[in-house]
């Protein structure tokens, strides 16, 4: 079986200015819905309380909120969280009640109307803990990102190390841009998330700049578009079935993941599925655009190397 | 040159041998088990220790499935949580208070994999429930704290040097000493200077008076908050011990945070209560010259408290303390001659002697007891000395309850801590939940791999086979280094073992198509293999490079389950280059690499831009 049966390089380079429009039109959009909408925080990073309640029936929430409302917590949230039977109670910052009283007296009221209301899962972070996991979040994707262009700039050159930054970083704001747009729950796990796609979905950049610079090598009077041309297409097989099978592993944990990992699953999902996108056609328009030329690669030193190459 | 020497293959039969062997506990699961421990250094985990609980548990008709004894404690495995939880009531009930006794899980494993230290991956608290807590440490209080020592020694030192002053009061983190003239202010400068070095003077003369300023030195800070913490440390270690917590952890987190994580707690709401009280006791004299009228109309006199003794009237305590909780030995629960709920506590050597002291000087006195909680003080009892009180032993009994004596007991037993202490984060996860996010992430991997398996043996044949073997390879070296580290597994780890799992055979799909490459420019197969190998090397660790920083960055910035993603990712990365690289050419080497007229490789249909032209 063999799903790519392509004769001649696609000209990717020559489509540059619609893949950039289109590029530019995502990255827009997801800017203004993060800038207007603003990311769904999760209790990681504002601090506050989350507790998962489980009945041994379907839940009231009405009812819930009923006794929430009465214990003077009008401004909590209640929904159902997976089943019908779990809750998902969300408080913010309560200064009139310490951390640790907020979910006994919650669970307590919640156990008077139902007996068998028994916590699943509490999670409370206070104020400047959610801060702190603010900043050292930032500070983690900032020492990712300065990472990945030192290395693809000591290993290729430094316009490959901005091209496939900027291609990535891409990604992550159209991630973002769906968290936004959608008000999807944005917790430590789906920054995790994100952290892995940008290292990973950097490997597709990787592949084809390798490609690049073999091809600068081997088709010596070849001009940079058709190199980078030749290159996108003969990686291509290989960039779609990879990101495929680790499409498939990742849809798995979106099927059968829960509730816990689904946020988790769906950044890695959106993320690998532009993961493609971008470095087939952002990061080498950009490599164009950065005027990459075959003396940023071939070196004297390696001519004879080089040349061996058939 | 398509074969490996022998010296390679025996690499990867060692470690595929050692991946099976310490992947194997993990197969086995869990069975509910006893922990029993002796708290104090007097009681030893020994076999007569053993025996004793052997005993106990027959006498109770629990069988016993698995019993070890250990330098820790003696640990006790059965059938089911039902026979432990009886097992748990009735040892605690026989064998008293200087043991502890914890629920726990043993391993199933037999017991020649544990003797090699092959133990099941260490779960984390949302795999197996329980409650992780990050506490701060009240770095003023512990300074206030300080201070008010420092207040009452000068007060001493003065008093006894004899050296006036008008007064003594401490403003924010300042005590301020005032004289009424600068000699006595200068001798007493002499005094605490050679008396105090953490201390810093500084003269200020305000009106008439002269004052003395004394401030921490900035080492005295540090230390005095480093020692609180530390401090605290060890009376949350204490308190947890009481609590009965198998393996719980209670770590520093940096200057002045404390993470504690209690596996399988269900009584979350005792925990916390148990962890962040900040109960002392005090011994005071009752001050019985001056009248409480006086006082209860707002004119407290000089030198004395007011408070109400529990379900008494009020009473005029002086401020001055004579005993602390932090002479106290051991704390007991129990009943006094009228069968009341009392405390029994037994003082160490100093505090006996000050307790004798106090008593013979002051027969037919009264002294108030004083439990502090929370800085609220509440007088207990206050009884009327009858006689000279030596040995020690001292009982409290004043309208508790017994449930309150018992925690009463438990938290003077655990000691004070230094520092009031608050809980910045929780994260608790029920037992029932932690088994549903087992299963959750054990699908997660099972179908994504599953999913793969089938696409890369249609797609590739046998070289889809011999990259799935590798690939599964990759996971039982995974699994086998995560239970050896015994690195903790979180939801998130096991979502990266998934991941892992998709990132890895990126390496082979690379491979292969290589190879396909290089059968399309009409390579003979065996140079094809060998090409495609070759040239793929250098992506494969130029890709999984990048996504090892993003694990290392993660690993250094993250928290909880992030550095437990972390942790799995990085490793994950490890061994596929491992397995992808190394595992599976040794693979295609033993299939193919034999064959000196090898005609055609089964990688699945190779098409040629030539085959279309028809």
């Amino acid at each position: 079986m063999e799903f790519f049966r392509i004769k001649r390089d696609i000209p990717f380079m020559s489509w540059g200015k619609y893949t950039t429009a289109i590029s530019s039109v995502t990255f827009i959009l997801a800017a203004f819905f993060l800038a207007t909408k603003g990311l769904n925080l999760g209790v990681d990073f504002t601090g506050g309380t989350v507790m998962e309640v489980g009945y041994a029936q379907p839940a009231d929430i009405n009812k819930i909120r009923g006794t929430l409302v009465k214990l003077g917590m009008p401004d909590a949230s209640v929904q159902n969280f997976g089943t019908s039977r779990d809750v998902l109670i969300r408080l913010p910052i309560k200064p009139e009640f310490s951390s640790a009283a907020l979910s006994e007296t919650v669970i307590t009221a919640l156990r008077e109307d139902e007996q068998t209301a028994e916590i699943r899962r509490v999670e409370f972070v206070g104020p400047q803990v959610g801060k702190e996991l603010v900043e050292s979040g930032a500070l983690a994707l900032l020492v990712v990102c300065l990472g990945i262009v030192a290395y693809l700039a000591m290993r290729f050159e430094w316009k490959f190390g901005v091209a496939g930054i900027i291609a990535n970083l891409h990604d992550v704001i159209i991630i973002l841009g769906f968290f936004a747009f959608f008000q999807w729950e944005f917790s430590l796990t789906v920054l995790a998330a994100i952290l892995a796609i940008l290292g990973y979905s950097v490997n597709e950049s990787v592949v084809i700049f390798d490609r690049i610079r073999e091809n600068f090598r081997r088709l010596r009077k070849a001009p940079v578009t058709q190199v980078i041309d030749n290159a996108i297409t003969r990686t291509m097989s290989r960039t779609i079935i990879t990101h495929g099978s680790t499409e498939m592993v990742v849809i798995s944990m979106l099927i059968f993941g829960g509730e816990a990992l689904h946020y988790f699953a769906l950044a890695l999902t959106i993320g690998i599925v532009f993961g493609i996108y971008s470095s087939v056609l952002v990061a080498s328009p950009i490599l164009m655009l950065l005027g990459v030329s075959r003396q940023d690669i071939v070196r004297p030193e390696k001519k004879e190397e080089a040349e061996a190459l058939p | 040159m398509n074969r490996y020497p022998f010296w390679k293959y025996l690499i990867i039969a060692v470690s595929i041998l050692l991946g099976l062997l310490y992947t194997l506990p993990n197969f086995y699961g869990e069975s509910p088990a006893v922990q029993i421990s002796p708290l104090r250094t007097a009681a030893k985990a020994d076999t007569a220790l053993l025996q004793r609980v052997e005993e106990e548990l027959k006498n109770a008709n629990l069988p016993i499935r698995g019993m070890f004894l250990e330098p820790g404690g003696v640990k006790v495995s059965f059938a089911d949580t039902d026979m432990q939880i009886k097992a748990r009531d009735t040892l605690q009930s026989r064998l008293g208070n200087g043991y502890m006794v914890a629920l726990n899980l043993l391993p199933n494993s037999p017991q020649w994999l544990t003797n090699i230290g092959a133990l099941p991956m260490y779960l984390g608290l949302d795999l197996r429930g329980g409650v992780h807590f990050m506490l701060q440490v009240d770095m003023q209080g512990a300074l206030s704290k300080a201070l008010d020592r420092y207040s009452a020694d000068i007060r001493g030192s003065l008093r006894e040097k004899k050296i006036p002053y008008a007064g003594l009061e401490k403003q924010g983190s300042v005590i301020i000493v005032k004289f009424r003239n600068s000699e006595s202010r200068a001798q007493a400068e002499a005094e605490i200077k050679r008396s105090y070095d953490d201390l810093n003077l500084r003269e200020e003369n305000v009106g008439p008076e002269f004052h003395l300023k004394a401030t921490l030195t900035s080492e005295a800070q540090a230390r005095i908050q480093d020692s609180a913490v530390q401090q605290n440390i060890t009376t949350l270690r204490n308190r947890v011990n009481e609590l009965g917590v198998a393996e719980p952890i209670i770590q520093r987190a940096g200057a002045d945070r404390v993470v504690v994580q209690l596996p399988g707690v269900q009584d979350t709401a005792k925990a916390k209560d148990i962890l962040g009280r900040t109960a002392t006791l005090e011994v005071r004299m009752v001050d019985e010259e001056r009248e409480v009228e006086a006082a209860l109309r707002g004119q407290v006199p000089f030198g004395t408290e007011l408070y109400t003794e529990r379900g008494g009237g009020p009473i005029l305590v002086k401020k001055q303390v004579v005993l602390t909780g932090d002479r106290i030995n051991d704390a007991q629960a129990g009943f006094d001659a009228n069968n009341q709920p009392a405390v029994h506590l037994n003082l160490d050597n100093n505090g006996a002697r000050i307790f004798r002291q106090l008593t013979r000087e002051n027969v037919g006195k009264r002294m108030a007891i004083l439990l502090i909680e929370k800085n609220q003080a509440e007088v207990i009892t206050a009884p009327v000395i009858r006689e000279e009180i030596g040995g020690g032993r001292v009982q409290i009994s004043g309208r508790m309850t017994t449930e309150e004596a018992r925690d009463v007991a438990l938290l003077l037993r655990a000691g004070a801590l230094a520092a009031p202490m608050d809980i910045i984060e929780e994260r608790t996860v029920g037992p029932s939940l932690g088994a549903e996010n087992i299963s959750r992430g054990f699908n997660s991997t099972l179908y994504g791999f599953a999913a793969i398996v089938v696409f890369m043996i249609v797609y590739y044949v046998m070289f889809g086979f011999i990259s799935v073997t590798a690939l599964g390879v990759n996971l039982l070296l995974l699994i086998g280094l995560l239970s050896i580290l015994q690195a903790t597994l979180t939801l998130p780890g096991m979502a990266a073992i998934a991941l892992t799992i998709g990132m890895a055979i990126d390496a082979n799909v690379l491979i292969n198509e290589r190879i396909r490459e290089e059968l399309r420019l009409g390579m003979p197969p065996q140079a094809a293999i060998n090409g495609g190998y070759e040239r793929a090397f250098g992506t494969i660790i130029d890709s999984n490079i990048t996504t090892l920083i993003a694990g290392i960055a993660l690993f250094a910035f993250g928290t909880g389950p992030v550095k437990g993603f972390a942790v799995v990712l990085c490793l994950g990365i490890l061994t596929s280059m491992f397995s992808a690289v190394f595992v599976s050419r040794g693979l295609v080497n033993l299939v193919y690499g034999g064959r000196r007229k090898l005609e055609r490789v089964s990688i699945g249909q190779v098409w040629k831009p030539a085959d279309d032209k028809r």
